[in-house]
């Protein structure tokens, strides 16, 4: 890697640990994750439930629940470390630099205030503007996010808009203070197929406008085909493959992405007898197995998968495809 | 087709009566399902898609008679299932079972395994109590979980493994039909594939006839025989599958496919999408004529003062749509 690189990301995640304080001691929920997201750039986070997708975003906000913390790893941000910063400059980062959508905007919007109020906020905390000119640009960020009405709508609570409605309002508000990145954790999810379509080329339309990076976690891989930029896969708390987007869906290496490509039915594929599936089902965290976390599922298992835990290491020649595999590591060499 | 069909639904309408304003002072009517007729024929899975509020669920919940129609007939067996009440109802019960799509809310917590599969052929009187443990084994084996687990509680299993228990659970009275109601959806990916093969061996393997309620259309495409669209309590469209996927009709059922993302970066990026404007209107107070002509691209006049007619515009492939002329498609 050049010093180049290194200069151009917005986000450096390094070994990123988070562990649960449960019944049975502490386990381990996201294993030294390594990532990041250079300027302008949207990044797919992929990966099943329970993988640690969603804890890694609210552990870089240290906005993680009690008894689940970072144990170590470091997490640049525009120069600083969002882990050792204090609590109060952390907080003119949060909804100012860095923008959130959640997945449910049902729970996450206020219900007793008005969408104007809720958008007004991040304005009038981090940009110190006045009321007056906070529900200007509230009307504008509205609009931008395609609501209709949007001077009517900013007296509405959100009860009485639809969900594609709210799932705008939030993305409005993650929006508010023009962040340099925005992370949105599976904000479509909750949505009907139509909508999404809505707030996919929203988000497109707005990355190109304001050029921001974005991270955008999803469990639905052919959602982040036709988003992402670069693709991270997350497996039981580790990344098990990190790649250009074309690169991971023209040749993907890790067996899990492998199999979790298998396993999707496409539109344009013709209808097989069966899909491929990945036997078992992922491991609950503590009781991780040791060495590689995906080797009791994988096909191409070795004695030294189950021993050790392999590292994300280059496969393409330029480096910017990389996976945590020994079997590809050892078929890389012997080719 | 001339094959008597396993089910045959008729105008099938269920409007619920809702209670609004904070002291219940208004009453409204959800038209939650208006004129839904359709076949289902013997071994066929005949999907259900649309978009939440459209009443595919309804549809499968009031042909179960789960809920009461308010007009319409489900025929069965030479009988209107509308008109049995729950007692009269119980033998149709063993032909007639569904699958939910939470499996974590619909087994009893307190249940064992076991118990929650052996219930209703105890029910049903399908089993002795000597023989039970046995047809609970051969259950469980059909649906790929070890035997041991009938003494297991739900909490101990995975997602994928508790939706496993929900269909032996279904299989257990030897059902002819099963509404698989979001059956797959709550389910990873990797763990939904298992689903659905299973879903298929068993179908092979019994001679099952799914109504598949989804919406995902990648998988509905993947295992269905014929596809029905709905939008908003009404069908939209109903073809077979691979006429509905390839040369749709209706200006909705072609929207909806270009909104599914494929996992396909190049074609992705090339891909012209066609975006809807707007959300679906409220079914409180549906829009007149045909229902889809408040977001249609090629909405007439005539759309939005009368209802289109429920037509075949080729050889089994229905749609209800004024621009689409039967010489012409």
């Amino acid at each position: 890697m050049t010093a180049q690189d290194t200069k151009e990301r917005l986000l450096d995640v390094k070994g990123l640990t988070v562990e649960i304080d449960g019944r049975r001691g502490p386990a381990v929920v996201v294993d030294g994750i390594d990532l990041h997201v250079t300027k302008g750039e949207t990044l797919g986070v992929v990966g099943e439930s329970g993988c640690g997708k969603s804890l890694t975003m609210l552990s870089l906000m240290r906005l993680l629940p009690n008894k689940i913390k970072v144990t170590s790893g470091s997490a640049d941000f525009d120069g600083q470390d969002l882990q050792k910063m204090s609590a109060r400059a952390l907080r003119k980062v949060r909804g100012g630099e860095i923008g959130f959508v959640f997945q449910d905007p049902m729970t996450s919007l206020n219900p007793v205030m008005r969408v104007g109020d809720q958008i007004c906020e991040p304005l009038l905390y981090h940009r110190g503007m006045s009321r007056q000119d906070a529900r200007k640009r509230a009307v504008e960020l509205l609009r931008l996010v395609g609501i209709p009405g949007p001077e009517e709508r900013l007296n509405a609570y959100p009860h009485e808009l639809s969900g594609g409605m709210r799932q705008r309002v939030m993305i409005a508000i993650g929006l508010a203070c023009d962040p340099k990145l925005l992370i949105a954790d599976e904000p479509t999810t909750a949505l009907d197929v139509t909508i999404q379509a809505q707030i996919v080329d929203l988000v497109k339309q707005l990355r190109s406008k304001l050029g921001m990076s974005v991270v955008w976690i999803t469990h639905d891989l052919a959602l982040i085909a036709g988003l992402a930029d670069r693709v991270v896969v997350l497996y039981a708390g580790t990344v098990v493959e990190d790649a250009p987007v074309d690169a991971l869906f023209a040749n993907p290496s890790h067996p899990y992405t492998r199999g979790l490509l298998a396993s999707i039915p496409t539109l344009s594929d013709a209808p097989a007898a069966r899909l491929s599936s990945i036997g078992g089902t992922p491991p609950e965290p503590g009781r991780r197995p040791p060495g590689c976390p995906f080797a009791p599922r994988c096909p191409l298992a070795m004695d030294i998968c189950r021993r050790d835990v392999p590292k994300l290491e280059p496969i393409s020649s330029e480096g910017s495809h990389r996976a945590a595999c020994f079997a590809v590591q050892k078929a890389l060499k012997a080719a | 087709m001339n094959v008597e069909p396993l089910l045959k639904v008729e105008n099938l309408v269920k409007h619920f009566h809702v209670r609004l304003g904070a002291f219940g002072e208004r009453t409204a009517t959800v038209h939650a399902l208006d004129d839904v007729s359709l076949d289902i024929q013997q071994g066929e899975t005949l999907s259900l898609v649309g978009e939440s509020g459209c009443g595919k669920s309804t549809t499968g919940f009031t042909i179960l008679n789960l809920h009461r129609a308010s007009g319409g007939r489900v025929i069965y067996k030479g009988q209107d299932l509308t008109l049995l009440d729950d007692k009269r109802m119980r033998p149709f019960r063993r032909d007639l079972q569904i699958v939910f799509q939470d499996p974590y809310s619909t087994l009893n917590p307190r249940m064992t395994v076991g118990e929650a599969i052996g219930e209703p052929m105890l029910f049903h009187k399908l089993a002795a109590k000597t023989e039970l443990d046995d047809k609970i084994a051969t259950l469980l084996q059909d649906v790929g979980l070890p035997s041991r687990f009938a003494s297991r509680y739900p909490h101990e299993l995975s997602g994928g493994q508790r939706q496993r228990v929900v269909i032996a659970r279904a299989l257990a009275c030897q059902p002819k039909f099963i509404v698989c109601d979001e059956a797959i959806s709550a389910l990873d990916v990797s763990i939904q594939a298992q689903i659905i093969n299973l879903l298929l061996d068993l179908q092979e393997k019994y001679g099952l006839t799914y109504l598949f309620i989804a919406h995902d259309l990648a998988v509905v495409r993947h295992i269905s025989t014929r596809v029905g669209v709905m939008y908003l309590g009404r069908l939209a469209e109903l073809a077979p599958r691979d006429a509905l996927f390839e040369t749709p009709l209706h200006p909705y059922t072609k929207a909806l496919l270009s909104a599914v993302p494929e996992a396909d970066p190049l074609r992705e990026r090339n891909r012209k999408r066609q975006i809807l404007e707007g959300d679906v209107p409220s079914p409180l107070d549906p829009p007149s004529g045909c229902r889809f002509h408040t977001r249609c691209p090629i909405a007439a006049d005539v759309c939005t003062k009368i209802v289109p007619e429920w037509k075949a515009a080729r050889p089994g492939h229905l749609v209800a749509c004024h621009a689409v002329n039967p010489s012409s498609a």
